[in-house]
């Protein structure tokens, strides 16, 4: 599989994402610079968490509006398949690739916590290493993770089986107490209309290596690379 | 734009906090009068802040040596060798006063100076503490404090990327008009390209890289040395504002430009701004330095001299380059869109000279400057030591005690804190916040950094000698705890007035406790930070010397954590009890008494025990185990048995020790092990002549019994540990 | 000439800051405000001399950046 992740300035969990392709490839994915305008051949193109532009304005704002996004852009829409995680959602409602948007948590405080979070589709080249309905145990460290979209675009996304995970509590529902951060319908991640664009807040690369707190996000990579190789 | 001469008067010398005798100085140094940025640059050379002049006798007499210390005090951070070929670089420094006028931004530069500092070495900072004291819980203000040093820290550090894995919070009204915000970082970097503060090579430009500079902060220095009083609060305009993107982009940049044979010396501009840093560059090289103001990159119109030399704007960087590296450093700092400019070179003239657009501003010989930085033998009293405890009465209740300690403020759960923090960046938490000590793995090894802050406050005013070792020892022990080897310590001496020999006296005694204590235990002081003054309206702070201690694994799969693993596990005391309850939480919270002597700390068992402990987790034998502070064994357990799901524990208390003195009293050096293999443990005390005892066992149901008819359920005193701090702000 | 953007939550979209604004106020004894909703101001030094020029530039950057009309609302103000 071959992989890049997206470098902007402020970007703070690109190395983390880095590790954690390496640990499902075997080499290192490219990592691309946000004035860069030119991509390599690519399998997979990663959007990671961090502070892109130090979130002024609005998380992900500016980082969406960068030169490197309208090549993105046009890899999503030839059918590259594109995953933000935490900002890199962020940028990818900003720039339009998934519908809604990411506000500040309900608590108003940043959180970094592991939460519950169902997987609702294994139907997915992302998450076919999962079962539909597990739950993992996956780390969210975001102040902007509130995701909201109106009513009809929620229920075309639930319609057309677009939720890619939901937030839920220890005993695996879909509750107030199991949502971190207010977020609509409990949605902690969604697709595009195609699937082949996904973005979820949650950081599965900080869930990769049994001595740092479990391996729960480890499928997701592998499955990926299954899938793209 | 001329530069205007005002004449220095009196009342300008003394809002400078310079002393008559000071001025005398200055003017023999300079042979004239000083015009005001020169006053300026004097001022703040001659701070508390910069100068240490209370304090610097006594600083001298801590150990700072030994055989993995590559760098100690006296650079931007102390510099350790952890083996590989790689060193850890950590300092600890205070923003108490200005997270008092200004929480968020103040305790946010904070966290983003200190950072600075470890970068600044060539160190990437891959760990952030902190250690937070506030005001009584139902003062007006602490609330508000709470929320914006919180928020501070973790805006800062979560937007920069650096987990904050570790740090300790205190509530005590002693602290109502003074907070401390002390921030640690740790960095890594390899031992052969550590870079220094030292200037050398006449002619090499001076560059100036980062932010551009502000009017913020004029006079930072000046104030954190002055003593507080009501109106200081209007001091507001003066605090400075935090860009954490901006440091992120500083950090790749220089770290980038680190790569290169590019530079020669390089500092942060933390307090007094360009002042110390330029000093004691030019000062450290035996060389003079040759500034143009006119060039400093500024952000607001009409700086004077005076104010490009003292602001406190944050995020900016001074560097000697080799004079062929110009060229690679411009590229590099402008792809990360920072501001470079070549503000001046190196002279042999010995002198900081000023320029302002072609006319001088300044002229100062550095090294008499330097030389006569003033240093005071302080007087001080010894602090009188406290009246025995008489006796103390039994609770009703063993478990209620108990249930009322882990809620209390000092005790309660502080996961509201840490998980505003985002600890998990980097990828290399091995040990999340809520142990004894944070664990980060060095990435891509197998080895990892442990990393803690303590101190016990109402020790060191009870008895600041004994105050200060237990400070030592207990970050000692909070390391041996997860497995770690302690190998050096960094301290914020946080005090009152200097000049009041009772408060100094309290500085000398916790001084002299932590050089017993480093000695003894191998553990030196590599960097550090003083912070005098915390005192409002003649009412000082408690004695906070502020300990920051880190110790390697060498094995980062070896490690301990403090929940409970197993049902039918031993629980086994290390370390000898005889239930001391002076000075003690339970004698606080429950008694309403702040009495008697400090424990005692034996610091050749200390290290006894602390060596056992460390072999049994590094060999694998065990995998649980707590060091054992604030609330005794009691508290330990309770805190194990919440840290774990669905697991509880049976305790024995032995004869001859009132059950409430044993189940809280808070003799020193003992931990907590839980065991599947509990002869090997002893034996492994006994060869080592350590005092072992089984006092207990884990039970498979989440309960905690005490005593044979008293016990509590676990998810009782969870709700109370945990319920505190959400409740007191506002959230539950 | 100078133009000053007002961003604005959507009616309907919970606006937590505001919330906490309303909540706070209350704490602090100032009644009776029934609703606080919080936004951005945004000011912006244009070299343009023409307003309707002006106007339909900044319209444009509110479009494209300055608003995330997913969720927000945005007005124009030109001062000449």
């Amino acid at each position: 599989m071959r992989s890049a992740v997206i470098v902007f300035p402020g970007s703070n969990r690109d190395r983390d994402m880095r590790l954690a392709l390496r640990r499902a490839t075997g080499h290192e994915p490219h990592m691309i610079w946000h004035k860069d305008t030119e991509l390599p051949e690519l399998d997979l193109i990663v959007v990671p968490g961090g502070f892109s532009y130090g979130d002024y304005l609005r998380a992900g704002a500016m980082a969406a509006r960068s030169p490197v996004m309208r090549t993105v852009v046009e890899r999503a829409n030839a059918g590259t398949p594109v995953m933000g995680v935490c900002n890199g959602f962020q940028v990818l409602t900003e720039i339009g690739l998934l519908p809604g948007a990411l506000m500040r948590n309900a608590n108003l405080k940043f959180i970094c916590r592991n939460v519950g979070l169902r997987v609702e589709t294994s139907q997915s080249l992302f998450t076919s290493g999962y079962d539909a309905g597990q739950v993992l145990s996956i780390p969210v460290a975001h102040h902007d993770g509130n995701y909201f979209a109106d009513e009809a675009t929620l229920d075309r996304l639930e319609g057309e089986n677009r939720v890619a995970f939901r937030y839920v509590d220890d005993a695996g529902e879909t509750s107030a107490a199991g949502n971190p951060n207010g977020s609509a319908r409990n949605i902690a991640g969604v697709y595009n209309e195609t699937g082949t664009v996904l973005g979820f807040m949650p950081h599965p690369e900080n869930a990769v290596d049994p001595e740092l707190g479990g391996t729960d996000g480890m499928a997701l990579f592998d499955g990926l690379t299954r899938a793209l190789s | 734009m001329s530069i205007p001469n005002v004449t220095i008067t009196d009342e300008i010398v003394a809002e400078h906090g310079l002393s008559p005798d000071e001025y005398a100085q200055i003017l023999k140094i300079l042979g004239r009068e000083p015009n005001m940025t020169e006053l300026g640059v004097f001022s703040a050379m001659y701070s508390e802040h910069c100068s240490y002049k209370s304090s610097k006798k006594w600083l001298k007499t801590l150990p700072t040596e030994g055989p993995h210390v590559i760098q100690g005090p006296g650079e931007n951070a102390g510099v350790i060798d952890i083996g590989d070929g790689l060193a850890a670089v950590f300092k600890i420094e205070s923003h108490n006063h200005p997270s008092f006028i200004e929480p968020y931004q103040g305790a946010a530069t904070g966290v983003g100076g200190i950072l600075r500092d470890v970068f600044t070495m060539g160190a990437r900072p891959v760990a952030n503490l902190n250690a937070l004291r506030f005001g009584a819980p139902d003062h007006a203000k602490t609330r508000h404090l709470v929320s914006g040093v919180v928020s501070g820290i973790g805006g800062y550090g979560n937007c920069i990327g650096v987990p904050t894995v570790a740090g300790e919070v205190n509530f005590d009204a002693a602290y109502n008009g003074n907070i401390l915000v002390n921030a640690m970082t740790v960095g890594l970097a390899p031992t052969d390209r550590i870079f220094y503060s030292a200037a050398a090579g006449l002619g090499n430009p001076v560059i100036y890289v980062g932010a551009k500079t502000g009017r913020d902060g004029i006079h930072g220095a000046t104030m954190a040395s002055a003593e507080f009083s009501e109106d200081s609060e209007e001091k507001r305009p003066t605090v400075q504002v935090g860009d954490p993107f901006t440091e992120k982009l500083l950090l790749e940049a220089c770290l980038e430009l680190m790569q290169e044979d590019a530079i020669i010396a390089i500092q942060d501009m933390g307090a007094a701004g360009l002042t110390s840093s330029s000093v004691e560059m030019a000062g450290k090289g035996g060389l003079g330095i040759e500034l143009h103001l006119d060039r400093v990159p500024v952000r607001e119109t009409a700086m004077t001299p005076y104010e490009i030399m003292l602001s406190e704007s944050q995020e900016r960087m001074l560097i000697v380059l080799k004079p062929e590296a110009e060229d690679i450093a411009r590229r590099i700092f402008e792809r990360w869109d920072l501001d470079f400019a070549v503000i001046g070179h190196l002279t042999d003239s010995r002198n900081l000279v000023l320029y302002m657009n072609g006319e001088m501003a300044a002229d100062i010989p550095i090294d008499p400057m330097v030389e006569a930085s003033p240093e005071y033998a302080r007087p001080w009293e010894p602090t009188p030591s406290p009246a025995p405890l008489g006796p103390v009465a039994a609770p009703e209740s063993l478990s209620a005690a108990l249930k009322t300690l882990v809620g209390c403020p000092d005790l309660a759960s502080r996961r509201w804190i840490w998980e505003q923090y985002d600890h998990l960046v980097m990828s290399d938490t091995a040990i999340r916040p809520g142990g004894d000590a944070g664990v980060v793995r060095v990435q891509d090894t197998n080895k990892a950094l442990a990393v803690t802050v303590d101190c016990t406050p109402r020790y060191c005013l009870a008895d600041p000698e004994t105050g200060g070792a237990q400070a030592v020892a207990e970050t000692w022990r909070n390391l041996s705890a997860v497995g770690a080897r302690p190998l050096a310590v960094t301290n914020n001496m946080n005090f009152g007035n200097p000049e009041k020999p009772r408060i100094m006296g309290q500085f000398v005694g916790c001084a002299t406790g932590m050089r017993a204590a480093c000695l003894a235990l191998d553990y030196p002081v590599v960097s550090g930070n003083v912070s005098l003054y915390n005192e409002t309206e003649g009412e000082a702070i408690l004695p906070t010397p502020v300990i920051g201690g880190v110790g390697v694994l060498d094995d980062v799969s070896k490690r301990a954590t403090v929940a409970f693993k197993a049902a039918g596990e031993t629980i086994i005391l290390i370390g000898e009890t005889e239930g001391h309850l002076g000075q003690s939480v339970y004698l606080r919270e429950i008694e309403g008494r702040c009495e008697g002597p400090a424990p005692a700390v034996d610091l050749a068992a200390e290290r006894a025990r602390g060596e056992l402990v460390q072999g049994l987790i590094a060999d694998g034998t065990i995998t649980t185990c707590h060091d054992i502070s604030d609330g005794g064994i009691a508290v330990a357990v309770a805190e194990m048995a919440m840290a774990a799901r669905g697991l509880g524990a049976a305790l024995t208390i032995p004869e001859g020790v009132a059950p409430h003195a044993w189940a809280f009293g808070e003799d020193q050096g003992r931990y907590l092990i839980a065991t599947a293999e509990p002869e090997v443990v002893l034996a492994r005390a006994r060869e080592g002549g350590v005092s072992a005892s089984v006092v207990g066992e884990v039970n498979g149901i989440p309960l905690l019994t005490l005593t044979p008819s008293d016990d509590i359920s676990i998810d009782e005193l969870r709700d109370a540990h945990e319920a505190w701090l959400p409740n007191y702000m506002g959230e539950a | 000439m100078k133009a000053t953007v007002h961003v604005t939550l959507k009616t309907g979209v919970l606006d937590p800051q505001g919330k906490a604004i309303e909540h706070a106020l209350g704490n602090l004894g100032f009644d009776g405000v029934e609703q606080a909703r919080q936004g951005k101001f945004i000011e912006l030094e244009l070299a343009d001399t023409d307003v309707d020029t002006a106007r339909a530039r900044v319209t444009d950057m509110c479009e494209k950046l300055l608003a995330n009309t997913v969720i927000e609302n945005y007005s124009v103000q030109i001062e000449t």
